[in-house]
């Protein structure tokens, strides 16, 4: 059976932790670091990387473009 | 078999990414600040156009006085409540181009109400963005001319009184009954569907030029977390209890 | 052959404008210089050299509308008279501050506030002090006559382009509304747009692969780096003074007394200098072109040999500031004008100078 799997490319160092990428996320995938970045801002990272579909939702609504975004069909072998 | 993030972090798997007309500078805008997404709206669209060589833009006086740096275009940056003006001047001059206009609710709706409408009225063949969060980010929270009846702003601190202060206004409902405008919506960036929906409406917006309709204006719904004191999540939940019911999303005019 | 033309001044900037390969006027109607854009709108540019001509909401959309059109590398002009270019500040700062070249032309009126239709010189300090914020000059052109109203145009495009500055030609009521005789200039084609990117390559034109993009802009947050920018804008202003002075003398040479007038103040004088040498009494006048750059140094040089002048303006004394800055307190410097509309008579001169400088 086919599946969808997604990745997100955050760029640590121009995120500034806003969380609407977590908002936007329906499948729970991205919260924000404990550890900060240059500027002190706690970026966003995939908490739940197996739960990625890649649908792009969080770097659409990401006002500083810093989310890059991959999908691949994935042949899952029972 | 698990598969390695590694293995989907390839190339050929990538299907969104920061466009290559923004340039490398970071944004200035607050963190969760809905110029930012309206900011890569406006570069994406031109982007898939394929019209980079062809587009002047009009930045604005207010928190996107310095969106000139992140759009890799050539730009003017207005005088506030200027940018229509300047605009038609750019246009007037050079028709074959594209120009946009980009501006926040201070410069749009109350410093530069005149040339808003006469622009529109004249029926300039150019896009306007209006970014409307009902508060004056840049200057620090004061009231808007769009800022909402009981709404707090450091100018009107217990709240915007009609009586005093008078009632926010809708600008977009006002080009929109002026014959030069073709094309008039009110949008938001709040979700990725709304993302979406604003970026039709963008390149709408640019085609008519294209098609040398008129004026096509563009009303952004957005959020100033910093300005309204609250998340930006919390923002986008107090915009749509609040702001939506006085500004409507949707199409007033589309010709 | 030489094509003489009767026309107002106010025609003959019109036609000026369209000659010398302007692209686009817009304007905003206020008495007494109307007829600029009227005379624009019926002789239909757009269909010969494809001139744009606007009329726009107010005065304040006028010149943000040639901030938009300088920025893209064309010649931009607008008119209007005191009140309108009172509206007008912000945007002359602006321009000045983007570094972008235009024409606006003020044919002054008497004021303060809405003052009157008259004519009037008393705009001098809002011509030549900046007039907005900041700090910052516009190159700014006298014309006494309808043929300098006509030539003035193209030399205040060339001296604009030149040094990317905002050039005012400043006029009043009596030479925007006087007919007279005027020898026009042949037509100069528009410049192409390949022109443009060569002559300009600071325009916005829409940005090619083959350059950075172009930004016009007048805002600089890092106090430093907007210092530079001013030290760039006062050097420009130098060199205009060293450069761009331009006066004509009248029976200066062997003078004992200067009358110091510009523009139809200039005209009025002539005669009182006629009157007075009837009298014996040697006097000269020396008239400025270009008020900013002052012809300060040549009003030094002649102050030497004298024994008083008066500045002679339809003000309440404006320009007198700036002869007294290039005297120091070497001679007699006094003010004679009417003013609030009202022209002074040649005889009237006379009499100030006899009273205020020979008796005085």
């Amino acid at each position: 059976m086919a599946k969808i799997r997604g990745a997100i490319v955050v760029d640590t160092v121009t995120c500034k932790g806003c969380s609407l990428c977590v908002e936007a996320c329906p499948t729970d995938v991205i919260r924000l670091a404990d550890e900060v970045n240059g500027k002190g801002y706690n970026f966003a990272y995939m908490f739940n990387p197996e739960a990625c579909i890649g649908c792009a939702n969080c770097a659409m609504v990401c006002p500083d473009s810093c989310i890059t975004v991959y999908k691949m069909k994935v042949e899952e072998t029972v | 078999m698990a598969i390695d993030i590694k293995d989907i972090i390839k190339p050929e798997n990538l299907v969104y990414s920061k466009s290559s007309l923004l340039t490398n500078r970071p944004m200035h805008y607050c963190p969760g600040c809905s110029h930012g997404v309206v900011n890569k709206i406006i570069a994406e669209v031109i982007e898939e156009l394929g019209i980079q060589e062809d587009v002047i833009g009009v930045a604005p006086v207010g928190c996107s006085v310095l969106m000139y740096n992140y759009i890799e275009v050539d730009w003017h940056e207005a005088a506030h409540g200027r940018a229509p003006a300047v605009g038609t001047g750019i246009k007037r001059l050079l028709p074959e181009k594209y120009v946009f206009t980009y501006q926040g609710d201070g410069d749009c709706a109350a410093i530069g109400t005149a040339e808003t409408i006469h622009a529109c009225n004249r029926g300039e063949n150019i896009v306007m963005v209006f970014i409307n969060n009902g508060i004056y980010g840049m200057t620090g929270g004061q009231m808007a001319p769009t800022t909402l009846q009981g709404m707090k702003a450091s100018t009107c601190p217990f709240g915007r009184d009609v009586q005093r202060d008078g009632n926010p206004l809708k600008m977009t409902d006002i080009v929109a009954t002026l014959p030069g405008t073709c094309y008039v919506t009110r949008q938001a960036v709040h979700t990725a569907a709304a993302v979406r929906k604003t970026k039709k409406a963008i390149i709408k917006a640019f085609e008519n030029q294209k098609n040398k309709k008129g004026t096509s204006f563009v009303e952004v719904v957005s959020t100033c977390n910093s300005g309204w004191k609250m998340t930006p999540m919390e923002s986008n939940k107090w915009m749509e209890a609040n702001m939506f019911p006085f500004y409507p999303l949707g199409d007033l005019k589309n010709e | 052959m030489r094509e003489i033309r009767l026309m107002k001044g106010n025609e003959a900037i019109a036609e000026a404008a369209i000659r010398c390969g302007a692209d686009g006027y817009f304007g905003y109607p206020i008495t007494p210089q109307s007829e600029v854009m009227e005379t624009l709108m019926a002789l239909k540019p757009w269909e010969t050299t494809g001139m744009v001509v606007l009329q726009a909401e107010s005065e304040i959309a006028s010149i943000n509308m040639l901030y938009g059109g300088a920025g893209c590398g064309k010649k931009v002009m607008t008119s209007s008279s005191s009140p309108g270019i009172s509206l007008m500040q912000e945007g002359l700062t602006y321009l000045a501050g983007a570094e972008l070249p235009c024409v606006v032309v003020n044919v002054v009126r008497g004021g303060p506030g809405l003052g009157t239709i008259q004519p009037a010189q008393s705009d001098y300090f809002q011509a030549v002090k900046g007039g907005g914020h900041g700090d910052y000059k516009l190159i700014v052109l006298a014309p006494s006559s309808v043929q300098e109203m006509a030539d003035f145009v193209e030399l205040a495009f060339d001296l604009a382009f030149k040094y990317r500055n905002p050039a005012m030609i400043l006029s009043d009521g009596m030479i925007g509304q006087m007919m007279e005789k005027v020898e026009m200039k042949p037509y100069r084609p528009r410049w192409t747009s390949e022109e443009i990117a060569n002559l300009h390559p600071w325009a916005t034109t829409g940005k090619p692969k083959s350059r950075e993009r172009n930004i016009i802009t007048s805002v600089e947050l890092d106090a430093n780096a907007f210092e530079v920018f001013n030290h760039k804008l006062q050097k420009k202003y130098q060199q205009m003074e060293e450069e761009e002075v331009r006066f004509e003398e009248f029976q200066c040479d062997d003078a004992d007394y200067l009358f110091v007038a510009y523009g139809s103040s200039a005209r009025i004088c002539q005669k009182s200098v006629q009157i007075l040498r009837g009298k014996g009494v040697k006097v000269g006048l020396l008239r400025p072109i270009t008020l900013f750059p002052f012809p300060s140094k040549k009003i030094a040089e002649l102050s030497n040999r004298l024994k008083g002048i008066l500045s002679v303006e339809m003000s309440a004394g404006q320009m007198v500031e700036d002869v007294k800055l290039a005297v120091g307190c070497k001679v007699k410097v006094e003010h004679f004008g009417r003013y609030g509309g009202v022209i002074h008579s040649p005889e009237e001169v006379v009499d100030a100078l006899e009273k205020k400088i020979i008796g005085g």
